[in-house]
């Protein structure tokens, strides 16, 4: 699944074979393997830079243990291995993100708005999250806001019936004026969390991410996430800062993690915005949908 | 200005806006390759001409197979449509039911995905949004089953093609590649020779995945051509040269957008002006 990824590990690890000392010298031989490694998983190639940077400074100058000793018995450490390690624990720490998923709102409901590019799974994970959240004992209203899309309505309403959800819509109006209803709707139905799906768009479509400013003002939410494909490439980086510099994005949503798509914008999108991924999207049904964890995203970006 | 030199840097900048354009790191070390060794035999003048020369590298890999428009070889054709999850199936086929009209053909719209929410009603919109038939079966029906209905309609009433939408897949799934490949047997069995055409949908904003996307796709279908969509981003679909030199698939379309008429003919000259700049001496072209 993670073939040239781990050969390029690997072949780091062969080219350390046997030292005991990882210096400027011989890191970097296996520094460009990795930095290939990393391209194949889509991390954005300004990332795989700084990345690399800070694994350097972390490696450079350790004199390795290559004798552990731990619980009484004494354990081989390669030097090899010690790379990979710093590798790992620097990938996480990169990804990694403290405190809730969501923030919730101090009285009445708590907003949920989900923003991205076309096709990513907005819709979809909009469901999942709804899902979600009525199990930990929330009651969610789900918002149908793309009044663009054909059908892009029914096919929440389809999402929320199978799932006893209610959506709400109002035919006709603007995402923008749906939108401002909901809270009314929210509190008509008694729900505490309002989860708005949008329209897919792109970044750099002025009218577009001119009307989620708009819905933003209108519904002030407490979260915004935006939601990523996880087979995105080099494009994940203009994209979330593109809406992060719109909507200040709060998280991502990493969506069909299922195949296997490396997800290096998992990455990236943390580098480049400072917005974590919150959750995963890891199937096309509704229950497919887990908290978002780094050290399990490290070890797949390492394909260990 | 005096005479222009090599910048040392040449291969580096090449080397970097390659990989920013997602052409990957295997494909970008063949461009590279060739660039080397002309610039060892001293066939390049300058830099402008060391540009030219990757320019010419990647439109000869993405003029395979011709490209071109959809070959009409059969009454009806039958033209099936694959792709992950999202990319834009359903959209192209929504577009390319509005140039076959314009054409002045009758087209048939089969509603194959039968999985997910409201796909069918989305094909529906298109249908009516276009002016064309729309055979549908019930939810969750056997989507070989509604197709094969589509073509016997088509054949009935005598239209000249059918796009058979079918549910967004990830390749890996070998169940769901199977039910594909049935499918595609299933619509043989309604018309020899059917699927015409099976065209592969990839996303420009995919990054190397895409490379197992056709791999496998082509590995359980009869795949003839690929359209590249959402290729009016920010992206650049650079996947698509790995896509082409490994498996000489010809880009059939891009989509370019939403609406109906967001669709061209795939024009290799003018994809890669996109991604490397347009001709000699530009600015951007070493941007
Ligand atoms: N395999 C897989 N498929 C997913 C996942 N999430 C969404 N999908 C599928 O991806 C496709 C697009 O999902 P949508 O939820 O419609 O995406 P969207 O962002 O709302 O799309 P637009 O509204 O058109 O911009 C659908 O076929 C979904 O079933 C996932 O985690 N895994
Ligand atoms: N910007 C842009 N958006 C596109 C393009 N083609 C399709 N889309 C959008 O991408 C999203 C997904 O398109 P669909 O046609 O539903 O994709 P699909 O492959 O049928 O999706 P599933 O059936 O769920 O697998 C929709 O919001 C489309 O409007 C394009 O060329 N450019
Ligand atoms: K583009
Ligand atoms: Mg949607
Ligand atoms: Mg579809």
């Amino acid at each position: 699944m993670f073939d040239t990824l781990t050969r390029g590990f690997r072949q780091a690890r062969n080219r350390l074979a046997g030292l005991t000392e990882l210096t400027a010298g011989n890191i970097d031989v296996a520094l460009r393997e990795v930095r290939l490694s990393l391209l194949e998983a889509d991390v954005e190639i300004g990332v795989v830079k700084a990345f690399l940077a800070r694994v350097k400074e972390a490696a450079v100058g350790r004199t390795l243990e290559t004798r552990v000793k731990h619980a009484g018995e004494v354990h081989q450490v390669s030097a090899s291995d010690h790379f990979i390690k710093i590798c790992h624990d620097e990938l996480e720490a990169m990804m990694t993100h403290e405190g809730d998923e969501i923030a919730w709102a101090d009285g009445g409901p708590t907003g949920i708005m989900m923003v991205g590019l076309q096709g990513s799974g907005k819709t979809t994970s909009c469901a999942k999250l709804s899902r979600y959240l009525e199990k930990q004992g929330k009651k969610p209203l789900l918002v149908a806001a793309d009044m663009q899309r054909p059908a892009a309505v029914e096919q929440l309403k389809v999402l929320g019936e199978s799932l006893k959800i209610p959506v709400f819509n109002i035919p006709g109006e603007s995402p923008v004026a749906i939108c401002a209803a909901a809270r009314g709707e929210a509190k008509r139905l008694g729900r505490d969390v309002i989860i708005y799906d949008t329209a897919g768009r792109l970044a750099i479509d002025e009218p577009l991410m001119q009307e989620l400013a708009q819905i933003k003002d209108a519904t002030k939410p407490e979260n915004i996430f935006l939601v990523v494909d996880a087979m995105i490439g080099q494009d994940a980086v203009k994209t979330a800062r593109g809406f992060n510099e719109r909507l200040s994005i709060g998280g991502v949503v990493l969506t069909k993690l299922d195949g296997d798509a490396r997800g290096g914008a998992a990455l990236s999108i943390k580098e480049v915005t400072g917005a974590p991924v919150l959750f995963t999207g890891i199937g096309e049904t509704t229950d497919k949908f887990e908290p978002f964890r780094a050290d399990g995203m490290a070890s797949r970006i390492l394909g260990m | 200005a005096g005479k222009k030199e090599i910048d040392p840097n040449v291969v580096e900048q090449i080397e970097e806006v390659l990989l920013t354009s997602d052409v990957g790191v295997k494909t970008t070390e063949l461009l590279l390759d060739e660039i080397r060794s002309a610039l060892s035999r001293n066939e390049l003048a300058d830099t402008d001409k060391v540009w030219d020369a990757l320019r010419e590298h990647a439109k000869r890999i993405l003029r395979v197979g011709a490209g071109g428009g959809l070959p009409l070889k059969a009454q009806p054709t039958v033209v099936m449509v694959v792709g992950v999850n999202g990319v834009g199936k359903t959209t192209t086929i929504g577009k390319l039911a509005t140039q076959l009209k314009a054409e002045g053909r009758t087209v048939v719209l089969a509603a194959g995905d039968t999985f997910r929410a409201a796909a069918v009603q989305q094909l529906n919109v298109w249908g009516k949004r276009v002016g064309c038939e729309v055979v549908r079966g019930k939810d969750g029906a056997n989507p070989g089953a509604v197709i094969f209905d589509a073509i016997q309609k088509a054949k009935d009433t005598g239209a000249d093609v059918v796009l058979a939408d079918t549910a967004g897949r990830l390749h890996t799934k070998t169940n769901l590649m199977e039910e594909l490949s049935r499918v595609a047997r299933t619509m043989n069995k309604a018309l020899e020779g059917a699927p015409h055409e099976t065209l592969l949908v990839l996303d420009a904003t995919n990054g190397q995945n895409a490379m197992q996307q056709a791999a496998l796709f082509k590995e359980a279908l009869p795949i003839t051509g690929i359209v590249l969509t959402k290729l009016d981003g920010t992206a650049k679909g650079g996947v698509i040269l790995g896509i082409c030199a490994e498996h000489g698939l010809p880009v059939r379309y891009v989509g370019i957008g939403e609406r109906a008429e967001d669709l061209r003919e795939f024009e290799p000259d003018e994809f890669v002006e996109a991604m490397l700049g347009r001709a000699s001496g530009s600015e951007d072209a070493a941007a």
